[in-house]
């Protein structure tokens, strides 16, 4: 099944390739293969323990896959050219509690810089948090907090959205947000992987689905390109 | 692929490792113990009394080859968490941490000999030598590497962040080697050698090179036999290891 | 898309440290509580002779103050690791190892520099004669930012692990004994009266090394233990 296509595809923004990653040499994905192209969302489906999170700390650099390769637009990937276009947004939020919203947001913006047209504060009310920009992070609910990492992520200058559980913890309205705010990247020509155990789902559109299933079971499916 | 990466990734690869190290490991042990043998019976019996420090002076035979296998280890640990770090090698990788508590057990022996030369000679069982001091720090080294490694519950991640400290520990020990020395001349400490500079009788020469040998062999049998170990245990999943213990119990049947 | 200049990601990263310790400035007190404590320890068990005092005093200081900053070490990089930014930091498009060498300059500046600000202060409780106080300050000045930047990159080897306290120690202080022989030294030899300037140059030629590689290596010491 791995090298299922010979080529790299030249369109694909990120294209994972025979991609396997065992921790203390038991496998914990993989391999597996799949392509992200431009305006594109994908969900990772799969139960618990079945490496969603782990998938997407090998793709966003922070672990090296143990075999297989990774591609950003056709090249090999390395950590250098991958962080200027990639925002992961993972189960710690990277918030800090005795900093205000905008604060938190204001340190993101030196850090990875902000897109064009886009302010801590303008990322904030994107984000239904209108208002809440001088508030100490410590005092806002765990859905609220989900959003200021969500304004995180909408403010970064990058094409690639990996976004771990990015539904957990909100309400109705927080999932149509995240739904209409993924439907907008992708309209701008980004794209996202993100990832959902099942209990809610990208639901405008017809997402690409990559299955992963615990490797005992010994079905691993690459989503079809 | 040019001959010498094939010859290392073949002698690398576990399962090659494993059976080569099982033929060495008791010829190492075997040629150890007779060279430790002969080495001490030519220190301890052949050669002449110390006209200066009597019968004392012969811990030497044991106290020097320790004290230069503790470094050796140290080296020779820091060079396998090198190619370990640099190359991502498995087999590196346990064979740096396999000579971890080995080198720390040459150290301990290297102090305790140390001191219990001391006691007839300085009539205390402890001072603040600089040599003595510089292999308290390496031991301390040797524990925190050790330390790191057990912590960590990955075992491969263990092991490169043990072998990066290890190399931190290299850069490291010439630079205490240098302070201790310098404050020892600040303090006026002891200046009583356990070895003098080149006033060695040559009967005194061979038996202790002869040590240094045994020492030498018997560390890498040590070593290798800990390494099949950490082999069988980080690949415990893996068929070849699956095979040989299947055979290990037929045999026992 | 602009990925903003490193400049400005590093003042971004001392701006918010800096925050932070202001929002817990209470805390900013309590290396130098215990510093004072552990100061306060040795006339309890040894006696208040001044002449003996007198002839430890430098050491002493140096010791406490050294085990204040080996406790201080721990908030280095633990906050960053639970809530998730270290992750950010890895991921930023800048040099890790600028960024991180940011932070520890931050983490000197709020906890090793008020602890030399108090160093004479504390040399005075054990007597320490009037002029050695200059060498000693200056010891530390050279001494202390050699310890944060060899501790940072232990910690970094360590900041996975609940309770890493001892094993932290355990891991820094054989690093950290040239540093005490050379400055604990160099007052010991002003005290004497022999030359002190050596111990000093020592001390500052392995502190611009230190300020080269050991961002560097903190960085490795991060990717190891964040993969």
């Amino acid at each position: 099944m791995p090298h299922s296509h010979d080529s790299p595809d030249r369109r694909a923004l990120l294209e994972g390739r025979g991609l396997a990653f065992s921790r203390n040499d038991e496998p914990v994905f993989g391999p597996l293969d799949f392509a992200l192209h431009e305006g594109e969302v994908v969900l990772v489906e799969g139960d618990n323990g079945a490496g969603k999170s782990t998938l997407l700390r090998v793709l966003s650099g922070l672990l090296a896959p143990t075999s297989g390769e990774i591609r950003l637009r056709g090249e090999p990937l390395t950590l250098a050219r991958l962080s200027p276009q990639v925002a992961l947004l993972s189960h710690q939020t990277g918030l800090k509690h005795e900093l205000t919203a905008f604060e938190n947001l204001r340190f993101a913006a030196g850090l990875q810089g902000q897109r064009k047209g886009i302010s801590p504060l303008s990322a904030l009310a994107g984000v239904g948090l209108d208002g809440y920009d001088d508030v100490p992070v410590r005092r806002l609910s765990a859905g609220q907090k989900k959003r200021v990492a969500l304004a995180r992520v909408l403010m970064a200058p990058v094409a690639l959205w990996l976004l771990d559980e990015p539904y957990a913890n909100l309400d109705h309205d927080g999932i149509q947000l995240v739904n209409r705010l993924l439907e907008r990247h992708a309209h701008d020509g980004g794209a996202a992987l993100i990832t959902s155990h099942g209990a809610y789902a990208y639901t405008s559109g017809t997402p690409r689905r990559i299955r992963l299933n615990r490797l005992f079971e010994d079905a691993v499916e690459g989503a079809v390109a | 692929m040019n001959a010498l990466t094939l010859w290392f990734h073949k002698t690398g690869s576990p399962p090659t490792f494993y059976r080569i190290a099982g033929v060495l490991v008791p010829w190492c042990y075997g040629i150890g113990l007779v060279l430790g043998l002969v080495g001490l019976y030519g220190g301890l019996v052949a050669a002449p009394r110390d006209y200066q420090q009597g019968d004392a002076y012969r811990i030497i035979f044991v106290h020097v080859p320790c004290a230069w296998m503790g470094l050796f280890a140290y080296f020779f640990m820091a060079a396998n968490a090198f190619v370990a770090l640099v190359w991502r090698i498995k087999l590196s990788e346990i064979l740096a941490m396999a000579s971890a508590p080995i080198g720390a057990a040459f150290t301990f022996i290297t102090l305790v000999t140390g001191s219990l030369w001391g006691k007839p000679m300085w009539g205390t069982w402890w001072t603040w030598d600089a040599r003595l001091t510089s292999e308290l720090v390496l031991l301390f080294l040797y524990l925190g590497v050790m330390g790191l490694y057990a912590a960590i519950e990955d075992r491969r991640q263990a092991a490169r962040a043990a072998g990066f400290l290890a190399l931190i520990g290299i850069v490291n020990l010439p630079i205490v080697h240098f302070s201790v020395n310098w404050w020892n001349t600040l303090h006026q400490g002891s200046t009583v050698r356990l070895i003098g500079p080149s006033k060695i009788d040559p009967a005194m020469i061979w038996p202790l090179l002869t040590m240094a040998l045994a020492t030498h062999v018997w560390f890498f049998g040590s070593v290798l036999a800990r390494t099949r170990t950490g082999l069988l245990e980080l690949d415990a999943g893996k068929d070849w290891v699956r095979r040989i213990a299947l055979a290990e119990g037929a045999r026992r049947d | 898309m602009r990925p903003g200049s490193t400049s400005s990601a590093c003042a971004a990263v001392i701006r918010r440290d800096l925050t932070l310790i202001w929002r817990r400035r209470g805390d900013a007190l309590n290396p130098i509580l215990f510093a004072l404590m552990v100061i306060a320890l040795f006339p309890l068990a040894l006696g208040p002779e001044p002449e003996q005092l007198r002839r430890i005093a430098a050491g002493v200081v140096f010791v406490a103050l050294l085990l204040a900053g080996l406790l201080a070490l721990d908030t280095l990089f633990r906050s960053d690791y639970e809530d998730g930014s270290l992750e950010q930091l890895v991921l930023s498009p800048h040099p890790l190892s600028l960024l991180l060498g940011c932070k520890v300059a931050v983490h000197w500046l709020t906890t090793a520099l008020p602890l030399i600000a108090v160093a004479p202060l504390l040399g005075e409780l054990l007597h320490l004669p009037g002029d050695v106080r200059g060498v000693l300050v200056l010891a530390l000045l050279l001494a202390t930012p050699l310890l944060s930047l060899i501790g940072a990159v232990c910690v970094a080897l360590t900041v996975g692990m609940h309770r890493s306290g001892m094993l932290l120690a355990l891991l820094v202080l054989p690093l950290y004994v040239p540093v005490l022989i050379f400055g604990a030294g160099a007052c010991n030899a002003a005290q004497t009266g022999l030359p002190f300037l050596a111990p000093l140059l020592w001390l500052a030629a392995a502190l611009v090394l230190a300020l080269v590689l050991a961002p560097l290596a903190c960085a490795a010491a991060l990717r190891i233990s964040l993969s």
